[in-house]
C-alpha cells in the first residue's frame, strides 16, 4: 500500500509515494539513490545504516519510513559543502587513515556529526561509548577514534 | 520491506486502542527495535501495526506534587538517561538503560517497550523490580495499575493484553527517596549486548527508625542530598534494601528474603557482603542455555550482588565505608 | 624512493567518506528482481520433494527453482588458481542447489520475486519433505564408525584428506631413546596436551551480495562483492557449464572479505537465476544470518600434541595430530589443514624433528574455508600454547625459550620457501622491551587475590604468497593519457586493505609520474581487466607488485623511447622525474645504501644472499630495478604533457603508449613477528582486561606506513575477538544458535584497547620493493599471547578458544582459585 509522505532529505523537500512496509533504509537507497546508507544486518546490530532524523542518530533499517513524514533526514551525501569541501569529520577520517573497506564509514561519520551537533568535547573513553553502535571489522577502531578525537576530543597537550 | 498488511499512525492513546480492538491481527509498535526485529524473523507477519511512535503525551518524565515520578513509556533510553529527574532521583535507572545496545538503539528503543517485551534480560528490569514500579495499562475498558513485580507471567509474557497500551510508569517517593543504588549489567561485550545477568542493589541507610520516617516525609529530597548526611558507617544501619535481578529466573525477580535478612544490619558489618552473596542463591532460578550455564549464572548472581551492594553503600557513605 | 615508503592518503578515502564509493548493491538497476535462497531445515538427509504450487500463487513471485531443476554439475568453489593437473584441482562437490542435504541451511531452492516480502511469503508456503539422517556436526561424530558419508561418490568415509608432515629422521619414540642416551633420561621432560580452536565467522560488514543479468551480447554478467573476480568467472562457467567467455564478472568496492569472499559463494546461483528469468536483472543479497550460517567459516581445529625437551629448555621433538572440521563442502579442501600442520612444524626447531599429521573432516555443519591467515592462527595457537606450557612445566622464561628454539635465520621449508630476510628474534627483543617483559614477569610472580595481572607473548611466521604450492601469476596494464597522466589497470583487488593506494605508489615510483596523476581503476571487469587471481594470502603487494613494477619498467621505456625520438637524444641519457623528462646524471655511488649494512649491528638479523641468475626469466631485472631513480635528475628537457600530446596526435609518428605484462612469480618468502600482551584477570567474573597489546612486524619495507599500521590494528582487533569471544555455536541437531551480530561477539569499540604497533623495516630481497606479507599476519599471534598472559596471571592453562568468561570461571573454579 502506497502513501504519500513529505520529508526533508539533506535539506531538500521530498514528496514521495512510499510503501507502508518500507524501512527508511530502503526508501533512502531505492527511491532517493542515497547509497551511502549501507545495509549490514537489517536488525540494528551493526550501525552501517545510521542516519540522522531531526539530528538524532538512528539505524535506518529499524525505522519505518512512515515515521519520517515531516522530519529532517541527514545522510552522508548531505555533508559536503556546495563546493565539494569535506566536513571536518570526513577530512579527519581521510587524514587519520580511519577508512579501510569503507562500509561502516558513512554510518560512523553520521554518529560523529550527531556528536558535533551537541557542541561539547569528549574523552577517548567517551568516544568509545558513543561509537559502540557501529561494528567495524577492519580498523580495530584505533584510527577511527584518532579521527574523532581530532575533531571532538579535548585539545591534546603538546608532548614535551 | 516488513511483512505487514496495514499500518496505522495513532493520533492518541484512545485512537490506538480503538484500532487494536478493531483488528485482531493488530500489534502496537513504539520504538520498533523489538517489533520490527521480530517481524523480520518471520514472527507475527501479515498483520497490522498500530504505531504510537508519534503520540507526544507518551514521551517525557514528570514528577507529581506528591513526589511520584511519571515516566512516559515512549521515552527513548537516551532521553530517559539524560533526564534531570531521572539523574537526580533514580540515577541507577538511567545508568541501566545506558547499557542497552548501542547509542542508535538507545535513540530509538523505549522504556515502555523494554518492559512490555517481557524479557528477563531487559536492561531496565532489575532496577524496575527494586523500585516497585507501577504500570498503568489502558485498554478498551479503562485503565488499571499493575505493580511491575506482578507484571511478568513468563519469558516474553506479561499481563498486558494485546489491546492494552502502557500509558505511564510510576515510581513513588517511598521507593526512591533516600536510596542509593547500583546496577551492574554483565555481558560478554561492553556494548551491543544482551545481558547474561543484570543485578540491581539499592540501599537506604538510617540512624534510627525515627530518622527514617523523617526522611520518608521529605519527598523533594534526593538520594544525593541524603548522601551528605552520610557520615560514619558505625552509626548507620541498612534501614531498607532492595535486590532485583534480570536473567536470574525466567522473569525479572526480587530477592525479598535476602532483603529481610539484611534489613537492620549495621552498614559497618563486613558480613553483609557474604550474606547477600550466599542468600540470593536461594531465591533465584537461573537456567542453562547456550548463552550461559546455570552454574556460571549462579557465580555471577553472587558476585554481582556483593559488588552492587558495595557500590550502593559507597554511594551513600563515600570513603567512610572503608574508614 | 619518491612514492614508496610514504604515508600517502588512500586513493579511495574521499569516495568512501562521502559515501560516493559504490558497492555491489549500490549499482543494481531499478526494477531489479530479488531472490531468496531456501535453506534446508535438517542437517543431514535428502530432499524428497518440494511442492511449489501454493508458493507460485503468491503475488509478486516470478520464478521458483528447486534442487530438482538445476544442472547435474558439481563444481568447486575455492578461490584457488585452477590447476591443469586433475590431481591438484579443487574438489567439485556441490551443485547450484542440493538435493542431498549436508548441513542445516543447505541451499535447496530459490525464489525470485518482485520484492522480499513476496519471496518470504512464498517460502513459507513451500511444502518440503525430507529423508533425514543423523546430524554429524562434530569431527568425532563424523569419524565415528557407521557415520553416514556426506559425499559417498567422492569419499568412502568423511575424511576429506589426511596427510603427514615431518622434519628429521626419527619418530618421537626413537627421538626419546636417542635423547636419553645423549642427555640422560633424568634430563628430559615431556608435555602433552589437547588444544581446540573455535569455528568463527568473518563478519565483513557488507554481507555477501551480487546481482546479475544477461547482457545484450548474451553474456551473463554478475556484479559481486568478491575478492576474486577472475576466479569467480571460471567457477561460474564450471557451475553453469557455459564457456568462460560467456561469463562476465564485475567487482566494485567491497565491504570487507577476510577470505570469505575468496570463495565463490552464491554468484553461480545468481547467474543461473537471471538466466531462468530470461536475463532480467536479479539481485541475490545474502542476509547476515545466511552469511554466517551458510557461507564459509574459519576451521575449528583440535591439535593433540606432545613435546620432548630438556630440563634446560632445549626443544627436542614434537608431534601433533590435527583434526580440522571442514564442514559440509570441501571449499579449500585440505589446503588450510595442511598449512596448519606445516607451520606448527616449522615455527620451532626440534633437534630431532617434528611430526604433524593433518586430517580434514567433512561434517554436517557450515563449510570451512579461507579466513585471514589461512590456518596459521590455529597453527600458532597450538604451537604457542604448547611453548608456554613447556615453559610452565620446565620453569623456563617464555621469551628465552623462544629465542633459543624458534625457527632460525636462513630457514628453508621443505617446499623451498625461504627466509630471505630474517628478524624473528629482533622482533621479539623489541616487543619485550616495549612491554617491559622482564620487569613485568618479575612483578607478576607469586600473586594472590582474585584480580591478577599477567604478561604473555606469541610469535609467528607467515608465507607471503602461495608459490610453489600453487600458481602465482599477475598481469598489469598501463595507459598514457593525453595530459601525461596514466591509468593502471589490475585484477588484484582492493578489498579495504589499501591495495589501490599502494599500487598507485608503486606505479608512480617506477614511472616517475606523480601519484596524483596515476589513476588506478578500482573496479575489475573481467571483460576488461587483465588477469590476476585476486586478493588472498598476503600476496598482492608482493606478486602483483612485481607485475606493476615490470609493467612500469616497460611503460617507462616506451615513454623514454618516444622522448628520445622527440629530443633526438639516446633514451639511455633520459629519465622521468616528477612528470618531466630530464637528463639522467650518474648516480652518486656513495649515496647507495646496502640494505644489509643498516642491520649489520644486529646479530640476529639476517639477509640470505641469493644469486640473481637463479631467478626465472626476466625476474632478476625486476628485482634489481630500484625504481625510476636509478640516476639523478638533471636538466628538465620535456614535460610529460607535451610528450603525451605529441605521441597521440603527431602526424609523423602517432603512438598510443601502453604497456601490458604478465608476471609469473616464482619466489616466496617468510614474514614474521610477535604479539605481547599485558592484562588483568578479574577471576570471580571471568573478565579479562587488556591493558596493553603490542604487535611487532617484519613485513619488509612498508609501501605505506600509515596504511600498514591500520592493517595491523584491524588484525589485532580480530585476534582479540578470536581469543576471548568469537565462536559459532550449534545445537545437537546442527542448527546454528548465534548466526547474527548480536550473539556472535565480534569486539565493539568498547572491547578493544589502544593498539600499539612496531615495525622492523628490513628489506626482503625477493619483494619488488623489499616488501613482504602484511595483510593477514597481524591476526595470528594475538590469541595465543592473550592465552599465555592469562596463564602467567593465574597459572591456569586455557586450552580452548575462545576464552569466554564462562570457560574462565569454570577453569578457575576447577583450580580452586575462586
Amino acid at each position: 500500500m502506497l502513501q504519500i509522505i513529505n520529508m526533508y532529505v539533506n535539506g531538500r523537500r521530498e514528496e514521495l509515494a512510499v510503501d507502508i512496509r518500507e524501512s527508511l533504509l530502503e526508501t533512502l537507497r531505492e527511491k532517493l539513490n542515497l547509497t551511502s546508507v549501507k545495509k549490514g544486518c537489517g536488525v540494528g546490530e551493526c550501525g552501517a545504516c545510521t542516519v540522522l532524523v531531526d539530528g538524532v542518530a538512528v539505524d535506518a533499517c529499524l525505522y519505518l519510513t512512515m515515521w519520517a513524514d515531516g522530519k529532517h533526514i541527514l545522510t552522508t551525501e548531505g555533508l559536503k559543502t556546495p563546493t565539494g569541501e569535506l566536513n571536518p569529520i570526513q577530512q579527519a577520517f581521510v587524514d587519520e587513515a580511519a577508512v579501510q573497506c569503507g562500509f561502516c564509514t558513512p554510518g560512523l561519520i553520521m554518529t560523529a556529526v550527531e556528536l558535533m551537533g551537541k557542541g561539547r568535547r569528549y574523552t577517548r573513553e567517551e568516544l568509545r561509548k558513543e561509537i559502540a553502535g557501529h561494528l567495524c571489522r577492519c580498523t580495530g577502531y584505533e584510527n577511527i577514534l584518532n579521527a574523532l578525537e581530532k575533531v571532538l576530543g579535548y585539545p591534546k597537550e603538546k608532548e614535551g | 520491506m516488513y511483512d505487514i498488511e496495514h499500518y496505522v499512525e495513532a493520533v492518541s492513546v484512545e485512537d490506538a486502542i480503538e484500532h487494536l480492538k478493531a483488528d485482531p491481527d493488530a500489534t502496537v509498535i513504539s520504538g520498533g527495535t523489538d517489533v520490527l526485529v521480530r517481524l523480520r524473523s518471520g514472527k507475527g507477519v501479515g498483520g497490522t501495526l498500530v504505531s504510537i511512535h508519534e503520540i507526544p503525551e507518551l514521551h517525557g518524565v514528570d514528577r507529581l506534587l506528591n513526589g511520584t515520578l511519571v515516566i512516559g513509556p515512549a521515552t527513548c533510553f537516551t532521553d530517559l538517561a539524560k533526564d534531570p529527574l531521572i539523574r537526580s532521583c533514580v540515577p541507577y535507572l538511567g545508568e541501566a538503560v545506558e547499557t542497552v545496545g548501542g547509542p542508535q538503539i538507545r535513540n530509538m528503543g523505549t522504556i515502555g517497550g523494554n518492559l512490555c517485551n517481557g524479557a528477563t534480560s531487559a536492561d531496565s528490569a532489575a532496577v524496575m523490580q527494586t523500585l516497585n514500579t507501577r504500570l498503568v495499562l489502558q485498554g478498551p475498558d479503562g485503565s488499571r495499575e499493575v505493580p511491575v513485580t506482578e507484571f511478568y507471567l513468563g519469558p516474553g509474557k506479561t499481563v498486558r493484553k494485546r489491546e492494552e497500551i502502557l500509558t505511564a510508569i510510576l515510581i513513588e517517593p517511598q521507593d526512591y527517596v533516600g536510596f542509593t543504588g547500583c546496577y551492574i549489567k554483565y555481558g560478554k561485550r561492553r556494548a551491543m549486548e544482551i545481558a547474561t545477568l543484570g543485578c540491581c542493589v539499592r540501599v537506604k541507610l538510617g540512624a534510627a527508625p525515627a530518622d527514617e520516617a523523617a526522611e520518608n516525609g521529605g519527598g523533594q529530597e534526593t538520594a544525593a542530598q541524603d548522601m551528605q548526611s552520610g557520615g560514619n558507617p558505625e552509626s548507620r544501619v541498612i534501614s531498607d534494601i532492595r535486590i532485583g535481578y534480570g536473567v536470574a529466573a525466567p522473569t525479572p525477580i526480587r530477592c525479598y528474603k535476602t532483603e529481610n535478612l539484611l534489613r537492620g544490619r549495621s552498614a559497618a558489618d563486613p558480613s553483609v557482603y557474604e550474606l547477600i552473596g550466599e542468600h540470593v542463591l536461594e531465591e533465584v532460578q537461573p537456567r542453562s542455555s547456550w548463552r550461559a550455564s546455570k552454574e556460571f549464572r549462579l557465580q555471577l548472581i553472587s558476585e554481582l550482588a556483593r559488588r552492587a551492594l558495595r557500590e550502593a553503600m559507597l554511594s551513600s557513605l563515600g570513603n567512610n565505608l572503608f574508614a | 624512493m619518491e612514492s614508496v615508503g610514504k604515508s600517502m592518503k588512500r586513493v579511495d578515502a574521499r569516495g568512501k567518506v562521502t559515501g560516493e564509493a559504490r558497492y555491489a548493491n549500490d549499482l543494481k538497476p531499478k526494477n531489479c528482481l530479488t531472490a531468496k535462497v531456501v535453506h534446508a531445515t535438517i542437517a543431514n538427509g535428502r530432499v524428497l520433494s518440494i511442492d511449489t504450487s501454493e508458493a507460485e500463487k503468491v503475488p509478486g513471485v516470478v520464478k521458483i527453482v528447486t534442487c530438482f531443476d538445476v544442472p547435474d554439475i558439481e563444481f568447486p568453489t575455492a578461490g584457488h588458481p585452477w590447476s591443469v593437473e586433475p590431481a591438484h584441482q579443487d574438489i567439485a562437490d556441490r551443485k547450484l542447489l542440493n538435493e542431498r542435504v549436508r548441513l542445516y541451511g543447505d541451499d535447496i531452492a530459490a525464489i525470485v520475486g518482485t520484492d522480499n516480502v513476496a519471496c518470504e511469503r512464498a517460502e513459507r508456503l513451500l511444502k518440503i519433505s525430507y529423508e533425514e539422517y543423523d546430524p554429524i556436526v562434530t569431527v568425532d561424530q563424523a569419524l565415528a564408525p557407521g557415520a553416514t558419508p556426506l559425499h559417498p561418490n567422492l569419499r568412502k568415509d568423511n575424511v576429506l584428506l589426511h596427510t603427514s608432515f615431518r622434519s628429521g629422521e626419527l619418530t618421537y619414540e626413537e627421538a626419546k631413546e636417542k635423547a636419553a642416551e645423549e642427555y640422560g633420561a633424568d634430563q628430559l621432560l615431556e608435555h602433552s596436551a589437547v588444544y581446540q580452536t573455535a569455528r568463527i565467522a568473518h563478519c565483513h560488514i557488507e554481507s555477501a551480495t551480487s546481482w546479475a543479468y544477461v547482457d545484450t551480447n548474451g553474456k551473463v554478467t554478475v556484479t559481486s562483492s568478491t575478492q576474486i573476480p577472475h576466479i569467480m568467472r571460471r567457477v561460474i562457467s564450471q557451475a553453469l557449464g557455459w564457456p568462460v567467455g560467456k561469463i562476465r564478472v564485475i567487482k566494485p568496492y567491497i565491504g570487507g572479505g577476510f577470505g570469505n569472499k575468496q570463495d565463490v559463494l552464491y554468484e553461480p546461483l545468481n547467474a543461473f537465476l537471471t538466466i531462468a528469468c530470461g536475463g532480467r536483472p536479479v539481485e541475490l543479497e545474502i542476509s547476515r544470518e545466511e552469511c554466517m550460517a551458510s557461507t564459509r567459516t574459519r576451521h575449528a581445529v583440535r591439535g593433540e600434541v606432545k613435546a620432548l625437551f630438556t630440563r634446560d629448555g632445549k626443544l627436542l621433538a614434537r608431534t601433533m595430530d590435527e583434526y580440522s572440521n571442514g564442514g559440509a563442502y570441501a571449499s579449500h579442501g585440505h589446503a588450510i589443514t595442511a598449512s596448519i600442520a606445516t607451520i606448527f612444524k616449522d615455527l620451532y626447531h626440534d633437534e630431532y624433528g617434528c611430526r604433524s599429521d593433518a586430517t580434514t573432516v567433512y561434517t554436517s555443519s557450515a563449510t570451512a574455508g579461507a579466513m585471514r591467515a589461512y590456518g596459521v592462527p590455529q597453527a600458532v595457537f597450538i604451537a604457542d600454547c604448547l611453548a608456554d606450557d613447556i615453559c610452565q612445566a620446565g620453569g623456563f622464561d617464555p621469551l628465552k625459550f623462544r629465542m633459543d628454539n624458534c625457527v632460525g635465520a636462513g630457514f628453508s621449508a621443505s617446499n623451498g620457501i625461504t627466509y630471505y630476510s630474517y628478524s624473528m628474534k629482533e622482533c621479539m627483543r623489541r616487543g619485550a622491551e616495549a612491554i617491559g617483559w622482564e620487569e613485568k614477569r618479575k612483578a607478576y610472580a607469586g600473586q594472590t587475590g582474585s584480580v591478577r595481572h599477567g604478561v604473555g607473548m606469541s610469535i609467528f611466521m607467515y608465507k607471503v604468497g602461495v608459490h610453489p604450492i600453487s600458481l602465482e601469476t599477475s598481469s598489469a596494464r598501463m595507459i598514457l593519457n593525453q595530459d601525461g597522466s596514466m591509468q593502471v589497470e589490475l585484477s588484484a583487488t582492493e578489498i579495504g586493505q589499501g591495495a589501490d593506494t599502494v599500487f598507485t605508489q608503486m606505479a608512480s615510483e617506477i614511472t616517475g609520474i606523480t601519484p596524483d596523476r596515476v589513476y588506478i581503476i578500482s573496479t575489475q571487469d573481467t571483460d576488461l581487466a587483465p588477469f590476476d587471481t585476486g586478493a588472498y594470502a598476503s600476496r598482492q603487494t608482493f606478486v602483483t607488485g612485481k607485475a606493476v613494477k615490470k609493467c612500469g619498467i616497460e611503460f617507462r621505456k616506451k615513454i623514454l623511447d618516444y622522448a628520445s625520438y622527440m629530443l633526438d637524444r639516446p633514451a639511455e641519457e633520459l629519465m622521468i622525474w616528477q612528470n618531466q623528462i630530464c637528463e639522467k646524471l650518474p648516480e652518486d655511488e656513495s649515496a647507495k645504501i646496502d640494505p644489509a649494512a643498516a642491520w649489520a649491528d644486529f646479530p640476529d638479523v639476517d639477509f640470505k644472499p641469493f644469486e640473481l641468475k637463479d631467478l626465472p626469466n626476466g625476474e632478476d631485472s625486476i628485482l634489481r630495478d630500484t625504481g625510476n631513480i636509478e640516476g639523478k635528475p638533471g636538466k628538465v628537457l620535456l614535460d610529460m604533457k607535451d610528450l603525451a600530446q605529441t605521441a597521440f596526435y603527431s602526424l609523423s609518428r602517432s603512438e598510443h603508449i601502453t604497456a601490458e605484462v604478465t608476471s609469473h612469480c616464482k619466489e616466496n618468502s617468510f614474514a614474521s613477528g610477535c604479539s605481547f600482551v599485558d592484562l588483568t584477570v578479574d577471576m570471580p567474573l571471568g573478565k579479562v582486561k587488556i591493558n596493553r597489546i603490542i604487535n611487532v612486524h617484519d613485513s619488509g619495507r612498508l609501501i605505506n606506513p600509515q596504511l600498514a599500521q591500520a592493517q595491523v590494528h584491524g588484525g589485532m582487533a580480530m585476534g582479540i575477538g578470536y581469543a576471548l569471544s568469537e565462536e559459532l555455536l550449534y545445537d545437537a541437531k546442527g542448527r546454528p544458535l548465534n548466526d547474527n551480530l548480536l550473539d556472535f561477539k565480534i569486539p565493539t569499540s568498547m572491547d578493544i584497547p589502544d593498539l600499539e604497533t612496531i615495525f622492523l623495516e628490513l628489506d626482503d630481497p625477493m619483494g619488488p620493493f623489499g616488501n613482504k606479507a602484511l595483510g593477514e599476519p597481524p591476526v595470528i599471534s594475538v590469541a595465543p599471547a592473550i592465552r599465555n598472559a592469562i596463564l602467567n596471571a593465574t597459572g591456569v592453562a586455557m586450552n580452548e578458544l575462545p576464552m569466554t568468561p564462562q570457560r574462565l570461571v569454570e577453569a578457575f573454579r576447577e583450580k580452586g582459585l575462586i
